[in-house]
């Protein structure tokens, strides 16, 4: 499992994250992606980074299917905390609360944190 | 058991890298393994070998070359983070070598545990 915690902009982790996921698709393992804390808002749908000349890669999250990532999860007080519900985000993800959260990571064999 | 380790923090700025080598150093001195220590996003400055610290400050590019040296710790720096950030083969100091990401994912289907130090 990948958690993600930072916003998407502001610093790389968001990104570089992202490279590790892509690359873990070829190893034929269970991935799973969970968003929580600013996390949630890299994917955020409608995101516009042109002025900050930064590229929008939120895009990629959608493309993650096509890599057979589909296990998605995002906190549901995340997402609260910061006014949002499932219809602000660019794919269709699984919303779990914190206790969710919390047992679906005692499940995984390897997490990284970003 | 076998501990992985990801780094993903520049040494001095942040205490990761202080962190993950006494970790890494624990580890070794209780009879477990470290076979490899990944260096990722920020992280890929620990290889940098063009670092002088005072004279009275640790040294933190070459402890993680002796703990190389005395325990055959693979110590992995990921290329495509190294090159954005201007880390290449002609500045690494020992024990460090440049290679992909997959290295990471490997390493942490092969250890026992695979711990993170970063932000």
């Amino acid at each position: 499992m990948f958690v993600n915690r930072k916003a998407p902009h502001g610093t790389i982790y968001a990104l570089e994250a992202l490279e590790v996921v892509l690359i873990s698709a070829a190893f034929d393992q269970d991935v799973s992606l969970a968003f929580l804390d600013d996390g949630v808002l890299q994917l955020r749908q409608g995101q516009n980074a042109n002025a900050i000349e930064m590229k929008n890669f939120a895009p990629t999250y959608r493309a993650l299917e096509g890599y057979d990532i589909e296990k998605l999860y995002v906190e549901r007080e995340s997402l609260e905390e910061r006014g949002m519900s499932s219809d602000d985000l660019v794919v269709p993800v699984e919303v779990v609360d914190r206790n969710r959260m919390s047992e679906l990571m005692q499940g995984q064999d390897v997490i990284m944190s970003f | 058991m076998q501990f992985a380790i990801l780094v993903n923090e520049a040494p001095y700025q942040h205490q990761a890298s202080d962190s993950a080598y006494h970790f890494a150093k624990a580890a070794l001195e209780m009879g477990h393994s470290v076979p490899r220590v990944f260096f990722y996003m920020d992280g890929v400055h620990n290889a940098n070998r063009l670092q002088e610290p005072q004279q009275d400050d640790r040294n933190i590019v070459r402890r993680w070359s002796q703990l190389a040296e005395e325990h055959d710790v693979d110590l992995v720096v990921c290329v495509a983070a190294a090159l954005r950030r201007g880390i290449k083969d002609e500045i690494l100091a020992p024990g460090f070598r440049i290679s992909g990401l997959g290295q990471l994912v490997e390493v942490g289907i092969q250890a026992d545990r695979l711990v993170t130090f970063g932000d």
